[in-house]
C-alpha cells in the first residue's frame, strides 16, 4: 500500500473582511499541492477568496475530557454580560 | 477534520474499561439530547465501526459513480451539456474526497480505504454497476439516481457524528444541480422527436427499479437499521425513504409523459401515497455480491486509474522531498 500523503486542514476566507474558517481536510505531497487541491476540492463555487492550509499534525486540540475544567468556570460569571445590570428606563444611551 | 493525531488515541481506545457502562450511558444521553459527537470524543467501538463502514461505502460510491457518467463526457451532444456533465462528475469526485476525510477522523487511513476498494473487499452503491447505454441514461441518472441520493442524504445532514453531518451539508448543497440538470435533459428528450421520447422511456425503464433499490433492503431485512436509528446515524428507515422518493418522483414522470415501469403502481387515496409493486431483491443481492452487469468493469477501471496515476504520485513525492514539503512558491525557471 502506498503511504498516504501528508494530511492538511483547510481554512477558507469566504469573502474579504471575514475570518478564515475550517472547511475540511485533504492529502497532498507538499504545501503548494495542498493549496491547489483545496482550490479544486473546496472552492468549486466561489466559496473562498483566500485559502490557508496547515498540517493536521501541527494542530494542538484541547481534550474533550477537560471541557469542564476549561469552560465551566465561565458559566456563573453572568456579571460579564451587559444584561446583568439594571438601569432605569429613563436613562438613555447606555 | 483533524485526523492523524487521533490514530494513536483510537488504537488505545479502552476496550474493557471499568467505566465502559457509564460512558455508554453518557454517550447515549448526549445523542438523545441531539448533541454532536466530534472526533476526539469518547464513542463506543461499534458506533465508530458502523460509521467507518457507512462513510467509506458512501465515499466509494461517489468515486465509482463517476464512471457511468464519465462514459458520456466525450459524446455529450452539445458544449453546454458537456460542461455540465464535467462539472457534475467533478462534484462527485469532490464528494468522495469530503467523505474520505470524514472517515479518516475516525482513525482509519485513506490508503487503507482505497486499498479495500481496489481489492474488491469494499461495498459501494449497487446502482453504479449498471451500464449507461444511451445519452438518455445521463438524464435518468441525474433525475433518479441523484434524486434518490438526495432523499438519502438530506437526513444525514443531521447525523449525530459532526464531521459526517458537515460533509453531508456540503454535498447536499451541490446535489440539487445534479438532479435538476438530469430532469431538464429528460424534459428535452421527452419534448423531442419520437425516437428521443423512446430513448427517454427506455432509460426510465432500466433505471427505475435499480433506483428504488438504492435505499437498501426492506426494513424487515435490514440488519443495521434499529441501532443506527438509536444512534441517530440514520433518521428514517430504508422503506420510509423509498416511499418518499416514489411519492415525489411519480408525478415528475407523469409531467414528462413517461410511464413508470411498474404495472402494479397505484395511488392509495386514503393513505395519500403511491403504492409500488414488489421489488426483485434477488437482483439487488446479486449486484451487491459482484454479479451486476458492470461490477468487474468498474473495479477494473478504478484499478487502471490507480496504476496509471502511480508515476504522478511518485513524481510529486520526489519533488516534495527535493524542495521541502512546505515550500509554497513554485520554483522559477
Ligand atoms: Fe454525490
Ligand atoms: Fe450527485
Amino acid at each position: 500500500m502506498n503511504e498516504d500523503w501528508v494530511l492538511y486542514e483547510v481554512f477558507l476566507r469566504s469573502r474579504s473582511g471575514l475570518e478564515h474558517k475550517h472547511v475540511g481536510s485533504l492529502h497532498a505531497a507538499d504545501a503548494r499541492m495542498a493549496i491547489e487541491h483545496a482550490r479544486d476540492t473546496y472552492t468549486r463555487r466561489q466559496e473562498g477568496v483566500s485559502i490557508w492550509v496547515v498540517r493536521s499534525s501541527e494542530i494542538v486540540a484541547a481534550d474533550p475530557e477537560e471541557a469542564e475544567a476549561l469552560f465551566e468556570p465561565a458559566r456563573d460569571k453572568i456579571y460579564r454580560h451587559p444584561t446583568f445590570y439594571t438601569i432605569p428606563d429613563e436613562v438613555k444611551n447606555l | 477534520m483533524y485526523t492523524q493525531a487521533l490514530d494513536s488515541a483510537d488504537t488505545a481506545a479502552p476496550q474493557g474499561d471499568a467505566d465502559e457502562g457509564g460512558r455508554r450511558e453518557r454517550f447515549q444521553g448526549r445523542i438523545d439530547r441531539d448533541e454532536k459527537i466530534e472526533p476526539k470524543d469518547w464513542m463506543p467501538q461499534e458506533y465508530r465501526q458502523t460509521l467507518i463502514r457507512q462513510i467509506a461505502q458512501h465515499a466509494h460510491s461517489e468515486i465509482v459513480g463517476m464512471l457511468p457518467e464519465g462514459n458520456w463526457i466525450t459524446r455529450a451532444p452539445s458544449l453546454r451539456r458537456k460542461v455540465v456533465l464535467i462539472a457534475k462528475v467533478q462534484d462527485e469526485g469532490g464528494h468522495g474526497m469530503y467523505l474520505y476525510s470524514a472517515a479518516e477522523t475516525l482513525g482509519v487511513s485513506r490508503g487503507a480505504l482505497i486499498e479495500q476498494l481496489l481489492a474488491g473487499r469494499a461495498k459501494y452503491s449497487s446502482i453504479f454497476n449498471y451500464p449507461t447505454l444511451t445519452w438518455a441514461d445521463i438524464g435518468a441518472i441525474g433525475w433518479l439516481v441523484d434524486g434518490a441520493a438526495i432523499m438519502n442524504q438530506i437526513p444525514l445532514c443531521r447525523c449525530s457524528y459532526g464531521p459526517y453531518a458537515r460533509a453531508m451539508v456540503r454535498i447536499c448543497k451541490e446535489e440539487s444541480f445534479h438532479q435538476r440538470q438530469g430532469y431538464e435533459l429528460m424534459l428535452t428528450l421527452a419534448r423531442g422527436s419520437a425516437a428521443q421520447r423512446a430513448m427517454a422511456q427506455d432509460a426510465l425503464n432500466r433505471w427505475w427499479w435499480p433506483s428504488l433499490m438504492m435505499f437498501g433492503p426492506s426494513d424487515a431485512h435490514s440488519v443495521h437499521t434499529a441501532q443506527s436509528l438509536r444512534w441517530k446515524i440514520k433518521r428514517f428507515s430504508n422503506d420510509e425513504l423509498r416511499q418518499k422518493f416514489i411519492d415525489v418522483t411519480v408525478p415528475q414522470a407523469q409531467y414528462l409523459g413517461l410511464t413508470v415501469p411498474d404495472p402494479e403502481l397505484r395511488w392509495d387515496e386514503p393513505a395519500q401515497h403511491y403504492r409500488a409493486g414488489p421489488i426483485a431483491w434477488s437482483e439487488f443481492h446479486a449486484v451487491l455480491k459482484g454479479d451486476g452487469p458492470c461490477n468487474r468493469e468498474r473495479l477494473a477501471a478504478r484499478r487502471a486509474a490507480h496504476e496509471a496515476g502511480r508515476w504522478v504520485r511518485e513524481a510529486a513525492a520526489a519533488y516534495a522531498d527535493k524542495h521541502g514539503a512546505d515550500a509554497v512558491a513554485a520554483p522559477s525557471g
